[in-house]
C-alpha cells in the first residue's frame, strides 16, 4: 500500500510538473506575445535636433486607434514638422495637440485609423521586483519599417524624481519607475515601460542626473501620473496647453528694484558681474559691491546675467532673495529682500 | 457514496495540496530544472569560447571555436593589430599559439587557427534567421581582458532587435543585417560568441553603442550574423582580404515608399540583365525590399561574386532576373590601413563626466586594453613558420595555396593531359559535327561549313558569336588540364558559393592570363569538377560550360557532354566523341 501511494504520488508530481511546464511554456510565449503586440503601438519621432547632444529623434505611443500619441515635452518637437514612422513603415506628419510642461508630457496626433493602441483606462501597476521591458527608438537603431528596440529589466524602487538635466532641475518630482537596466539613452523618451505581459505601466522619460549622485537615471513616469491629463488634452478639455503655459514670461523684478546695476548684457553668456550699486538701496547696505560676481541667487547657480534677471523676474513680493558673491578669492553671502509690490512699468 | 479509491484520491491531493503549502520555501522544481539547463548550457558554450591575445597579453578580444581542428571565428579588429601569430588561452586554462587564416575588413570578420589539437572543442552553429526579438541571449566572452585564467565572462540578455543596419563608422566596416541585443557586450568582448538559449552560436559579437556614461555597455550591443558569417566561411578560409558586394546599382525610397534605382553601372550584370534607372526593385535574394536600409542590409550579407535573384518591377510588369554581385571596393581599398582600422581612442571608461559625443552616437568597437595601439614587430614561431605566407591580397596566403592544391588534386585525377597539339571532334548542339583544334598558338573550329579561329596572342573574341566565347573557354579548359599553376597568371581558390545563385554549393577556382578569366566549379559534397564559365574580358557575360557527362579516352577523363550558356540563354548541349593529341611542334 505505501508502495502503491509513493507511486502515486510520483506520478502525480510527474503531472503537476508537466502542468507547470507547460504554464512556465506559456509564459515565455506570453512574453513573446507581449513584445508582438506591444512593438505596433510604439511609434518612431523625428523632429528638431540634430547638433551636438541634441539627438533629433525620439519615441511616442499610440493612445488612440485615431492616432493620439503620448511623448515626452521635449525639444524634439520644436520642428515645423514633426514626423511619425510606425512600426511598418507609414510616415506622417504629426501636429502637436497639446502639452503639459510640468508632467514632460505632449499629445500629438496623426491622420490615421484603426491603429493598435495603449488603452489608457486599463492601467497596470508594479511594484519593485516586478520584471518589465522598455520599448523605444534607442539611439535611432531602427528607422523605417524596423521595430523600435525592446530590452528587459526589473523595476528596482518606485520613488520621487529628484533629478537635473544639465545646470536644470526637472519640474516633474513625482513617482517614477527606477529600472535595473539602461532604459534613458539618446531617443528612448516616450518609449513606454510595460510589464512582462505588455501591459502599460510607464512612459521612459528624459535623460536625467540625479541632483545627489549626477549619476544617470533610469525610470519612466508612472501612467497613472499622466492619464488624466493625456485624456483631457486628447478631448480638448485640458485648460493649459502649451502655448500660454510656455510663452508666459513672469518677469516681477528687476536688478535695479534691488539698487543693483549689472555691467551691460551684451554676450549670450555675460558674467552677471555688479557694475554699481545704488547709494540708499538696501543691496548697498547690506554691503554688495561693482565688480562683485553674483554666482548663487537662492540656491541656483547663476551663469549670466540674463539667468540672474529671470531669477528675479520669478520673485514674487517680500520674497527673500540670497546672493551669493565672489569677491576676489572668497565667497560672500548678501541676504535681500524683494520690495513689497511689484513696480509698474 | 464514494468509493474506497475515490476517497484514497481525495486524499492524495489534500496530502500532496497541504504538503505545497506547509513547504512554502521549497524551490519550484522548474525553477531548479531550469537552473541546472542553464549552467549546462553555460558549461557547454564556455569551453569552445576563445581569449584572443597578442604576446603581451595586454592586447586582444574573443572569439569561438567552430571546428575540432581549431578554426575559429572573431572580429577582424581584434586581430588587425595581432600580427600573424597569435595566443588564445580557453577555459581549459591552456594557452594555443594560433595563425590568422582570412580577414573580411568589411564585416568586421576574420578566421583564425589555433593550433596544436585536432579535438577542440567547438560551438554547435544555429540559424540566426529565425532568432526572434525577445529570445533569451548569451553573451560569452573576454571582457576588459578579465579572464587571467581564461574562464569567460558570461552575460544574460534579450535579443532587442533584428535585422539592423548599422553605418560604417569613419571606416569601410559596415554591419548589415545585424542582431542587436542588451546583455552586456564591453571593450573585449569582440569578437566572442552570442549564444541562444540552446547554446547555438548565432551571431559574433562586434560592436555596441556607447555615449555619455563612458565605454561601458548602455544596453545596445550588437552581432554579427551568423549566417552571414556562413556564407562567407569558405571564402575566409582562402586566405584571401574577401570583400562584400554591390548590385552596381543605388536606390533611393520614394514617397510612395517604393525603393526604386538611383544609379545603374552599364558595367553590372544587372544592367545586362535588363535593370535601369527607375526601375522598383520589388525582391531581392528572395527577400520583399521595402526600405533602402532593408536592401543595404540583404545585400552586406553576400560575397563578392554570389549570384542572387532580383525581382524589379516597371510599368506594372515583374521582371525575375539572376545577377551576379560586383566587388564593393578595389583591392586598394581593402588592402589594412592600419591607422585607419583601429580602435578609436580609449577613454576612461568610468568617468562620468565626460559628455563628449556626437548625436546618433556611432556605435563603437569594443576592443582591448588601453595598449592596443601600440605596435610590435610580427612574432613568428619558429615550429609554425610553415603555416604563414605573406601575399598581397591575403592575410595568409598559405591557407590559399593548401585549398587549391586540394581541388587541383581532383583534376589531376582526370589524367595527364600532354601540352601538344588537341583535335576534339563531336557534335555540335545544332548536331553538326565539328572539329576543335587546340594548342598553344591557336584555338580553332570547324562546325559545319564554317570555320572560326582565335589566336591566343590576340585579345579573345567572342567566338563563335553569340556563345560570349566558347574557343576561349576551351582554350582555358586546355591550359587547366595541363599545367594550371604555370599557364594562368593568376590562379587562386576563391571559396564557395551556390552555382547558379539557387543551386548546389560549388567551390570556387579562378584562373586569369591576361584579361580573361575562367571560374571553375567543384561540388562542395563530393569534390566533382561539373562546369565553369570564362569571360574574355571583365564585365562580359561570361560563356557558361557544365559537364553533363565524363567518358574516358584513353586512360583519360574528358567530358563526354557539355551544356552551353550565355547571357541567360540556353545554346544547348555538345557532345564530344575523340580526343587527339599530337606531339607539340616546337
Amino acid at each position: 500500500m505505501i508502495f502503491r501511494n509513493v507511486r502515486h504520488l510520483r506520478s502525480l508530481t510527474a503531472i503537476l510538473v508537466m502542468l507547470l511546464s507547460v504554464a512556465s511554456l506559456a509564459h515565455a510565449q506570453s512574453t513573446r506575445e507581449a513584445i508582438k503586440s506591444v512593438l505596433p503601438r510604439v511609434v518612431k519621432i523625428f523632429g528638431a535636433g540634430g547638433i551636438k547632444n541634441l539627438e533629433s529623434y525620439g519615441s511616442g505611443f499610440l493612445v488612440s486607434a485615431d492616432g493620439h500619441i503620448v511623448t515626452v515635452w521635449s525639444h524634439v518637437l520644436d520642428a515645423d514638422t514633426v514626423t511619425v514612422v510606425l512600426d511598418d513603415g507609414r510616415h506622417y506628419q504629426a501636429e502637436l495637440v497639446g502639452a503639459e510642461p510640468s508632467l514632460e508630457l505632449a499629445v500629438l496626433k496623426i491622420d490615421a485609423q484603426d491603429l493598435p493602441y495603449f488603452d489608457l483606462n486599463q492601467l497596470s501597476e508594479a511594484g519593485p521586483g516586478t520584471r518589465v521591458l522598455a520599448f523605444s527608438n534607442v539611439f535611432e537603431v531602427a528607422v523605417g519599417d524596423e521595430p523600435v528596440s525592446v530590452v528587459h529589466g526589473v523595476v528596482a524602487a518606485i520613488d520621487d524624481l529628484s533629478a537635473r538635466s544639465g545646470r536644470y532641475d526637472v519640474t516633474y518630482s513625482g513617482p517614477v519607475y527606477v529600472v535595473d537596466a539602461v532604459t534613458n539613452n539618446s531617443g528612448a523618451a516616450g518609449g513606454v515601460l510595460t510589464t512582462r505581459e505588455g501591459g502599460l505601466l510607464g512612459m521612459i522619460g528624459r535623460q536625467l542626473q540625479n541632483t545627489q549622485s549626477n549619476t544617470w537615471l533610469n525610470y519612466a513616469m508612472p501612467i497613472s501620473e499622466l492619464a488624466t491629463t493625456i485624456r483631457e488634452i486628447q478631448t480638448g478639455d485640458f485648460s493649459r496647453n502649451h502655448d500660454d503655459e510656455s510663452t508666459e514670461i513672469v518677469d516681477n523684478f528687476d536688478a535695479i528694484d534691488f539698487g543693483i546695476v549689472l555691467v551691460p548684457d551684451v554676450v549670450e553668456r555675460t558674467p552677471a558681474y555688479v557694475d554699481a550699486v545704488l547709494d540708499g538701496s538696501p543691496a548697498k547696505s547690506e554691503g554688495l559691491q561693482p565688480d562683485d560676481l553674483i554666482v548663487f541667487a537662492n540656491n541656483r547657480l547663476v551663469h549670466s546675467c540674463q539667468a540672474f534677471e529671470e531669477e528675479l523676474g520669478r520673485l514674487q513680493p517680500a520674497d527673500d532673495l540670497i546672493v551669493v558673491v565672489r569677491r576676489g578669492g572668497t565667497l560672500l553671502t548678501i541676504p535681500l529682500t524683494a520690495p513689497r509690490a511689484i513696480p509698474q512699468r | 457514496m464514494a468509493s474506497p479509491s475515490n476517497i484514497l484520491r481525495w486524499l492524495f491531493c489534500a496530502t500532496v495540496s497541504l504538503g505545497f503549502s506547509a513547504d512554502a520555501h521549497a524551490v519550484d522544481p522548474l525553477v531548479i530544472e531550469a537552473e541546472q539547463t542553464r549552467i549546462e548550457t553555460i558549461q557547454r558554450i564556455s569551453a569552445p569560447t576563445v581569449a584572443i591575445f597578442d604576446d603581451e597579453g595586454t592586447n586582444g578580444g574573443s572569439g569561438v571555436l567552430i571546428r575540432p581542428d581549431g578554426l575559429a571565428v572573431t572580429n577582424f579588429h581584434v586581430v588587425s593589430d595581432l600580427g600573424p601569430f597569435m595566443k588564445c588561452g580557453l577555459n581549459d586554462g591552456n594557452v594555443y599559439e594560433a595563425v590568422i587564416v582570412g580577414i573580411d575588413p568589411t564585416g568586421d570578420v576574420a578566421l583564425v587557427q589555433l593550433l596544436g589539437r585536432d579535438d577542440f572543442p567547438v560551438a554547435e552553429l544555429g540559424d540566426s534567421d529565425t532568432t526572434r526579438i525577445g529570445d533569451w541571449v548569451y553573451v560569452v566572452g573576454n571582457p576588459f581582458l578579465l579572464a587571467t585564467d581564461f574562464t569567460p565572462t558570461v552575460t544574460y540578455g534579450i535579443v532587442s532587435g533584428v535585422h539592423r543596419y548599422q553605418y560604417p563608422s569613419g571606416t569601410i566596416l559596415e554591419y548589415t543585417d545585424c542582431l542587436q541585443v542588451d546583455a552586456s557586450i564591453n571593450p573585449g568582448n569582440s569578437g566572442g560568441p552570442l549564444f541562444n538559449e540552446q547554446g547555438q552560436l548565432i551571431g559574433i559579437n562586434g560592436r555596441a553603442s556607447f555615449e555619455k556614461r563612458g565605454r561601458v555597455n548602455i544596453g545596445a550591443g550588437y552581432a554579427i550574423s551568423i549566417n552571414q558569417i556562413k556564407n562567407f566561411l569558405d571564402h575566409l578560409q582562402s586566405g584571401r582580404i574577401v570583400d562584400h558586394a554591390t548590385l552596381g546599382a543605388t536606390v533611393r525610397s520614394q514617397s510612395d515608399g517604393a525603393v526604386v534605382v538611383d544609379q545603374i553601372l552599364p558595367q553590372s550584370e544587372a544592367y545586362r540583365r535588363g535593370l535601369r534607372q527607375g526601375d522598383e526593385i520589388v525582391s531581392f535574394a528572395g527577400r520583399p525590399i521595402r526600405s533602402v536600409n532593408q536592401f543595404k542590409n540583404i545585400l552586406g550579407i553576400y560575397p563578392d561574386g554570389w549570384k542572387r535573384p532580383l525581382v524589379y518591377r516597371r510599368d506594372g510588369e515583374k521582371h525575375e532576373v539572376m545577377v551576379r554581385l560586383r566587388p564593393l571596393h578595389s583591392r586598394s581599398e581593402l588592402m589594412p590601413k592600419r591607422a585607419q582600422l583601429a580602435p578609436p581612442p580609449r577613454q576612461k571608461p568610468d568617468d562620468p563626466e565626460e559628455d563628449d559625443s556626437e548625436h546618433p552616437p556611432t556605435p563603437e568597437i569594443p576592443s582591448g586594453h588601453p595598449m592596443a595601439h601600440l605596435f610590435k614587430q610580427p612574432r613568428i614561431p619558429e615550429e609554425y613558420a610553415d603555416l604563414y605566407e605573406a601575399r598581397d591580397g591575403y592575410a595568409n596566403y598559405r591557407f590559399n595555396l593548401v585549398a587549391r592544391d586540394r581541388i587541383v588534386d581532383e583534376i589531376s585525377r582526370l589524367g595527364e593531359f600532354p601540352d601538344g597539339a588537341w583535335k576534339i571532334t563531336g557534335t555540335s548542339a545544332s548536331g553538326e559535327s565539328f572539329e576543335l583544334n587546340l594548342n598553344d598558338e591557336v584555338a580553332a573550329l570547324t562546325l559545319g561549313a564554317e570555320s572560326f579561329l582565335q589566336n591566343v596572342d590576340e585579345p579573345f573574341r567572342d567566338e563563335p558569336p553569340g556563345t560570349g566565347g566558347l574557343l576561349a573557354a576551351m582554350h582555358h579548359l586546355r591550359q587547366m588540364l595541363i599545367a594550371p599553376e604555370d599557364r594562368f597568371t593568376e590562379f587562386y581558390y576563391l571559396g564557395s558559393e551556390p552555382l547558379e545563385g539557387d543551386g548546389e554549393t560549388v567551390e570556387v577556382l579562378i584562373a586569369t592570363r591576361g584579361s580573361m578569366t575562367s571560374r571553375w566549379y567543384f561540388r562542395q559534397s563530393d569534390g566533382a569538377f561539373i562546369g565553369y564559365d570564362t569571360e574574355i574580358e571583365p564585365d562580359a557575360d561570361p560563356c557558361e560550360l557544365r559537364i553533363m557527362n565524363w567518358k574516358t579516352i584513353e586512360g583519360r577523363t574528358f567530358p563526354a557532354e557539355i551544356a552551353v550558356r550565355h547571357a541567360g540563354e540556353d545554346l544547348g548541349k555538345w557532345s564530344i566523341d575523340g580526343l587527339t593529341f599530337r606531339e607539340a611542334n616546337r
